[in-house]
Formats: structure tokens, C-alpha cells, sequence
């Protein structure tokens, strides 16, 4: 006879405690909501799929929907090709590499609301830097709490100088992998540099490239704090991502029902472009 | 075709990677390189390849001055010890990839790339990727990319390192055919004696940065020029100890001495170094191994068929190897036998006398 011991099950648990509180628990909360009414002194009325119904037929969220994936199409088009670029750039031995690295990693060690208010002082007109600049020095127009477009690009610019070193350390990380019995090879069958980038250098970054897209996505279509704290989603709704809407909605507006249904489909969506992403990515690869 | 260095330096910072080295190898033969790790073999091969720059001196390739040549204008191919592919590209791709950056026609890129995997037997993974292969059909591949550009040389850095002894055994001997009839210049380079000798053709014997010893393989084994070139031509570690010679008579020791003969007993008397290969260097008496050495067993090892042991003579440390399946008793004392006609004698200076 087989003997089954029952004590793993003790192994496993603490694992499903854990995932149970952080995880399930939450999320489960999250979907009771979204198919009720919610009233003080904690009255529910079941409401069925409707806040998804309404929800899916809003202006206002295809408006910050669409807003969400332009900021992320605009911060991956150009992080990914400058950290690319960066990486190439930077050097692989010597005494400037710690140098360059601590450069890199700076931005990403500040916290969230602090790069946002950062970016505020940054680039207020007459006071910040930027916005001093721009507007005394150089007498271009310049004022993102007022004007739509200057706000979106300094939002972009903002979450390009926060992130595109973690393209670039990822790729610095694919590249200084390589042994330089490749170049080698390159510089003896007398390929060009694109070539040697285009065969060697790009497939041998493959796999971080593809964690180095995945995070940046996943992280920008979530991104809440800087641009909260640098526009508040304004002028008017025109920064009002997909995060900062649902915020407004739930604790602004206190509609717990559609801000569940919302967190819902948001979170939905965030994991069919990621699984999308990553399959399209690796599929060449397991060919 | 020949490769012909002229004083050859090479230096990095302060540091000398390779002395003045002033060499000729030639086409139609295998020149070896042999020496341990860090004796300079790559460094030397970096040199002739074009890929580090020489600080003095001149190489010359079929007479002509390349020394301030591009790698790429020098027509030669490299395989490295790991096995260095394009890692996307198909084994074919691989293949052809010199013939396509030199702008060869797609017919005879075709031809010439399916001749190649043939003689590699690479046919059957033309459309595989490197990473779907062996370690061996890896090497393959590189080897088929180094010989389908027909260049003027080929340089071989340790290629069969990395592979394990079944397949090694295997494409070396399949290299000196495959090279045959080519009109390169084959140089290779590897860290082991064996090796060197089943390759035969010409050996450099490398010693930090210096080639201490060039002609035909057989020939140095036979005749080390001097005491550093009989240790890099051997493996396990060629045995050495001081002798004192007088009239017909080497002594060892106060327990063993044996008597010269040939050009040994016409060498004036006076000390010298005594080498021998742990081959002649027995646990029995046999015909030829009649000198008796008086050891205490340190370490034993059994390999294959042959079996060593590591003994120590007052101060000094031999090694013995021996066909066969021989056991010792670690620490306890063995009467060893050596051939006193295989033994080398080295003057003070370290060169050979007899």
C-alpha cells in the first residue's frame, strides 16, 4: 500500500495563508462590491452586472482608457529604443562603469510622490527651473497647469528620466553577457556595427528585453503617484489616467460599485496585454 | 601560404603578454601551439588574427607586411574554445555568413555552405538553430564556417576543450583531413602533450610568452632544447632532480647511481639536472628499467589502463606511470625502476647536454 504523509500540507499553508490575505481575500472584496449598491451603515443591494453595463458604455472611461494606452504607447516608443541606445553607449570595463551605473539606478531610488513634487517645483513658470527657463530665458510658453499639451509632456518626460534606466540597466546587463569571442567572430567575418547589433547584441538582449518591456508596461498602465501628485490629472481631465480616475471614483465620489466594477476590467485588461506581450514575445523563441 | 613572424611583441599597460617571438609557420601541415593556460597561445593567435595590436615587430603573410591590418582584411577564420554561432540564425545561415558579408553569389554561397556540412555531417541541421544542438554539432558548425571561406588561415584556440572525450577524440581525427589539401595554415592550439603528438606536423612549445622550442612535433619530444621546454612537453609533470657526474658514473644519491653511456659519459663531470617521462619510470624491473630508486609511496591514480603514483626521493617528488592496474600502499616504502636511456641531462644554465 502506499503511504501518503499528510504533514506537507502543513508545508503548503503558511503560502496559502499569505496568498489568501494579500492576494484573494482583497480581490474578492473587490468583485462582492462590484455587483452591489453600496449605502452606509453598510446596506448592500445586489445590482447584478450593471456597473459594468454602465461602465463599459461611459464616455468618460473610454476617455481614460484611451488616455492610459497613449501615455504607455508614447513612454514604451521611447524608453525602449533610448535605453537601447544608452546601453550600447555606456562602457563595459573600466572605472566609469560604477560611475554610470549609480547615475542610472539614481532616479529609480526616489520615492514615487517625491519625483512628482520634484516635478512640480521643476517646472513651475517664474519659479522653477524649467519653467524659468522656458519662459523668461528662452520666451516659450510654458505652463502645464494650464495648457493640455505641455502637461502631457511633461508628464511623459517625467516618467521617461524616472524609468528608462531600468531599460537601461536590463540591457546593460544583456550586454555585458556577451563574451567577446562574438565580437571577435563579428570583427574577423568584417560585419558593420548595425550588423553586429542586429545579429549579436539585440538576440543576446532578447530575454531581458522582453522583462524590460513587460515591467514598463505593466508599471505605466498602472502609474498613479507622479502624475497625481505632479497635474492631478489636469488641466481639466486632460492627465486623467485610468488610476486616477478610478481614485476619483471611489474615494472622491464614494460609488464603491462602479469603482469595483472599474478596478475589475482595469485589471483585466492589464493582464490580457501582459499575457499578450510575453506569448507574442516568447513564441519566436520556442519556435 | 605562410605566416612569418618577425620580433613580435605584444603589450598591455606595462604588462608583456607575449616576447619577442620571431616564428615561420607554413601551409600543408598542422602547426601546434602547446603550453599551459596563460602561456601566451591565444595572445599570440589575437597577434596573427589581427584582433590585438602588435606593440613591435612584423607579421607577414604570404610575404606580404599585415601587421597593421583589419582582422577582416586578413582573410582568416578563428574557432574558439566555446562555441561561438550566431544565435538566431540557422545552422546554414551560420555557415554562409562570411560568404554573405563578402558579397559571394547565392548559387555558389548555397553550394559551397552544403559541401561544408557535408564533410562536417551537418546536413541533416542545416535548418536547426545552435541552440537546438549538441555541443559538438555546435563546434561543428563554427569549424564548417571556418573552412567554407577558404581563407589563408585558419586558427584553432583549444576547439575540442570544451567538448567532452568521446567526440573530441572523434573530430580530431577528422581535423588534419578536413584541413587537408586547403593551402591554409593551420594553427592550433591546445594545453595538452597527447594531443599535440596524435596531430603531429610542427609544435611551438609556448612558456610565458615565449616559444621556447619549434620544429617538427616528433622531433622536440624527442629532443627538448632545454629544461622549460622538456616540462611543457609532458604530462603528468616530466620527473627532474641534481645529479653529480663523474667519469662514467651519475649519482643520485648514496643509494642509486647508474652508469652513462653514449654522449652522456663524454660530458664533462660536474653537476647536472637529470629529467625523465613518468613513462620510463616503473614500479618492476623490466629489461630496459634497471635503475633502482628507493621511494615512499605519496599519492596513487588509476586512469583508463594506466595507473601513477606519486613518490618522493629524500626531498624530491617523481611520478611514475605505468600501464596496467598497479596497486601501491600510500606512505609505505617501493622499489621503482627507471631507463636510464631515456633520461635527458641538463647543463647548469639549463639546456640540453645529452
Amino acid at each position: 500500500m502506499k503511504t501518503v504523509n499528510q504533514k506537507a500540507w502543513f508545508f503548503v499553508l503558511p503560502v496559502l495563508a499569505l496568498v489568501a490575505f494579500n492576494a484573494l481575500i482583497p480581490l474578492m472584496t473587490v468583485v462582492n462590491y462590484s455587483v452591489q449598491e453600496t449605502f452606509g451603515d453598510n446596506l448592500f443591494f445586489w445590482q447584478g452586472l450593471d456597473w459594468f453595463e454602465q461602465l463599459l458604455r461611459s464616455d468618460r472611461f473610454h476617455a481614460a482608457l484611451g488616455r492610459q494606452f497613449l501615455f504607455t504607447g508614447m513612454i514604451l516608443a521611447i524608453e525602449v529604443p533610448l535605453g537601447i541606445a544608452i546601453a550600447l553607449a555606456m562602457p563595459r570595463k573600466g572605472f566609469w562603469v560604477p560611475v554610470f551605473l549609480v547615475i542610472m539606478a539614481l532616479p529609480m531610488l526616489i520615492p514615487w510622490n517625491v519625483i512628482g513634487a520634484m516635478w512640480n517645483i521643476f517646472t513651475l513658470p517664474g519659479i522653477g527651473l524649467l519653467g524659468y527657463l522656458m519662459n523668461e530665458t528662452l520666451g516659450i510658453p510654458y505652463n502645464m497647469t494650464q495648457d493640455p499639451v505641455a502637461a502631457w509632456i511633461t508628464v511623459v518626460v517625467m516618467d521617461v528620466w524616472h524609468w528608462t534606466s531600468l531599460v537601461v540597466l536590463l540591457c546593460y546587463a544583456g550586454l555585458v553577457s556577451i563574451p567577446d569571442a562574438y565580437y571577435q567572430a563579428a570583427r574577423i567575418d568584417g560585419a558593420s556595427s548595425w550588423k553586429v547589433f542586429r545579429y549579436i547584441q539585440l538576440p543576446k538582449m532578447r530575454t531581458v528585453l522582453t522583462i524590460a518591456i513587460l515591467l514598463r508596461f505593466m508599471d505605466s498602465f498602472n502609474i498613479y503617484t507622479e502624475p497625481f501628485v505632479l497635474t492631478g490629472g489636469g488641466p481639466g481631465n486632460s492627465t486623467t489616467l485610468l488610476s486616477i480616475d478610478l481614485v476619483k471614483i471611489a474615494l472622491g465620489q464614494f460609488d464603491l460599485g462602479p469603482a469595483a466594477a472599474m478596478s475589475l476590467i482595469y485589471f483585466a485588461i492589464t493582464l490580457l496585454v501582459s499575457w499578450l506581450f510575453y506569448t507574442l514575445m516568447t513564441r519566436e523563441q520556442a519556435k | 601560404m605562410s605566416i612569418e613572424l618577425r620580433g613580435v611583441v605584444k603589450r598591455i599597460g606595462a604588462i608583456t603578454h607575449i616576447k619577442p617571438t620571431t616564428l615561420t609557420l607554413e601551409a600543408g601541415r598542422f602547426n601546434v601551439l602547446l603550453g599551459a593556460t596563460g602561456s601566451g597561445k591565444t595572445s599570440l593567435i589575437k597577434l596573427m588574427a589581427g584582433l590585438d595590436p602588435v606593440a613591435e615587430g612584423t607579421i607577414l603573410m604570404g610575404g606580404r607586411d599585415v601587421t597593421r591590418l583589419s582582422p577582416q582584411k586578413r582573410n582568416i577564420s578563428l574557432v574558439h574554445q566555446f562555441f561561438v554561432n550566431y544565435p538566431h540564425m540557422t545552422v546554414f545561415e551560420n555557415i554562409a555568413s562570411p560568404l554573405r558579408v563578402a558579397g559571394m553569389a547565392k548559387s555558389e554561397i548555397e553550394d559551397r555552405v552544403r559541401e561544408a556540412a557535408a564533410l562536417l555531417q551537418l546536413t541533416p541541421m542545416l535548418q536547426r538553430r545552435p541552440q537546438e544542438l549538441s555541443g559538438g554539432q555546435q563546434q561543428r558548425t563554427a569549424l564548417a564556417r571556418a573552412i567554407v571561406k577558404q581563407s589563408q588561415a585558419v586558427f584553432l584556440d583549444e576547439p575540442l576543450a570544451n567538448l567532452d572525450y568521446k567526440l573530441r577524440e572523434e573530430l580530431r581525427d577528422q581535423l588534419p583531413e578536413l584541413f587537408a589539401g586547403r593551402g591554409a595554415v593551420v594553427v592550433y592550439a591546445t594545453s595538452e602533450p597527447e594531443e599535440a603528438l596524435m596531430l603531429g606536423g610542427s609544435t611551438a612549445l609556448m612558456d610565458d610568452g615565449r616559444v621556447v622550442q619549434f620544429g617538427p612535433t616528433a622531433e622536440i619530444y624527442r629532443h627538448p632544447a632545454n629544461l622549460t621546454a622538456a616540462s611543457v612537453f609532458s604530462n603528468p609533470p616530466i620527473n627532474r632532480a641534481q645529479i653529480v657526474k663523474r667519469g662514467d658514473e651519475a649519482r643520485l644519491n648514496a643509494d642509486t647511481a647508474w652508469t652513462l653511456t653514449g654522449a652522456a659519459a663524454a660530458l664533462a663531470d660536474g653537476p647536472y639536472t637529470v629529467a625523465i617521462r613518468p613513462n620510463y619510470v616503473l614500479p618492476a624491473r623490466t629489461e630496459t628499467a634497471t635503475v633502482p630508486l628507493n621511494g615512499r609511496v605519496l599519492i596513487t591514480e588509476i586512469s583508463g589502463s594506466d595507473s601513477s603514483a606519486h613518490f618522493s626521493i629524500g626531498e624530491e617528488n617523481w611520478v611514475s606511470l605505468a600501464h596496467g592496474v598497479h596497486s601501491y600502499e600510500i606512505g609505505a616504502d617501493h622499489r621503482f625502476f627507471m631507463d636510464p636511456s631515456k633520461c635527458f641531462y641538463f647543463g647548469p644554465d639549463g639546456t640540453l647536454a645529452a
